[in-house]
């Protein structure tokens, strides 16, 4: 069982910025056609101040920070065991390519399910701008695992 | 197809969102997404590790399946209009699985003067495994 004392925990706070090269890797990646997401004239006509930060791409430079597995070895998971559990995000605004993106994140919650074999882990990532306001929050629930357990 | 489509007069409940039919999920895809965003997890590119972990194979990145979703919402309503969405990730996306994407309309309410339609969210393989199931809000003009 995870230290339930882990509830409560932020982690160290992480200022990042989506190029616009990176953004138009991702809409690659994805198969992305749609021009707003690779073509600075589109995405402008389409009311971005620059290419506009899809939908879930922020989960994406959050797990970019150097130590973003830090906190799953810490609490002794092993990140080969580890599922994706829930994924939601709540906007508040578009981000744009270029923009100062600062990530503050927290354990929300542990819990765990049939007798420990499944434990739960739930962090809340606030996403800020250069003015501190708000641009998006996100809330990830992560799913161990325990092989020891005979899932 | 692109968002200007979209009749929005015409939207109401049960109305369904043109699905979205990827191709197979190859490797390369895999290598990419890793790199593209950011998530560099090698469960889902180095067999090795995969292996390891006792798996047969690399999976897919739960995100890019929620990425393609992404990509159904924003085909339909520009993105400034998606207020939050939700997923459950049902099911691992084995390599070469093949995912279409659905949403429906469930609901449409007036949340702080804005009409807000619920649509439900559902990623299958070719199989028929549901592997995510969600919920987005979105802004009716």
């Amino acid at each position: 069982m995870i230290d339930r004392s882990f509830i409560g925990r932020e982690t160290s706070s992480f200022e990042a910025v989506a190029e616009r090269g990176r953004l138009r890797f991702f809409a690659h990646a994805i198969g992305e056609q749609d021009p707003v997401y690779s073509d600075l004239d589109a995405a402008r006509a389409a009311g971005h101040g620059d290419l506009p930060v899809p939908p879930t791409f922020l989960f994406g430079l959050d797990v970019e920070r150097p130590d973003s597995f830090a906190y799953v070895g810490e609490m002794g998971i092993d990140l080969r065991h580890v599922l994706h559990g829930e994924q939601s995000f709540a906007y508040h605004r578009v981000a744009v390519a270029g923009e100062p993106l600062r990530f503050r994140s927290r354990i929300a919650d542990l819990f765990e399910k049939k007798g420990g074999a499944l434990q739960f882990v739930v962090r809340e990532i606030a996403v800020t701008d250069g003015d501190d306001a708000p641009v998006a929050d996100l809330r990830t629930t992560i799913v161990v695992r325990d092989p020891r357990a005979g899932a | 197809m692109s968002s200007t489509d979209t009749a929005w007069t015409t939207v109401d409940v049960g109305s369904e969102l043109p699905p979205l039919e990827l191709p197979p999920i190859s490797r390369t895809t895999l290598a990419l997404f890793a790199g593209a965003s950011g998530d560099h997890n090698p469960i889902h590119i180095d067999l090795d590790v995969a292996k390891s972990a006792g798996l047969p194979d690399v999976f897919a990145h739960g995100m890019l399946s929620m990425a393609y979703l992404g990509r159904l919402l924003t085909g339909w309503a520009p993105q400034q209009r998606l207020r939050s969405w939700s997923v459950r990730f049902a099911a691992i996306t084995p390599v070469h699985g093949q995912p279409t994407c659905r949403g429906r309309v469930t609901a449409i309410d007036e949340v702080d003067g804005e009409r807000i339609a619920t649509v439900e969210l559902g990623v299958t393989l070719a199989d028929g495994t549901l592997t995510l199931a969600g919920d987005a809000r979105i802004a009716l003009a």
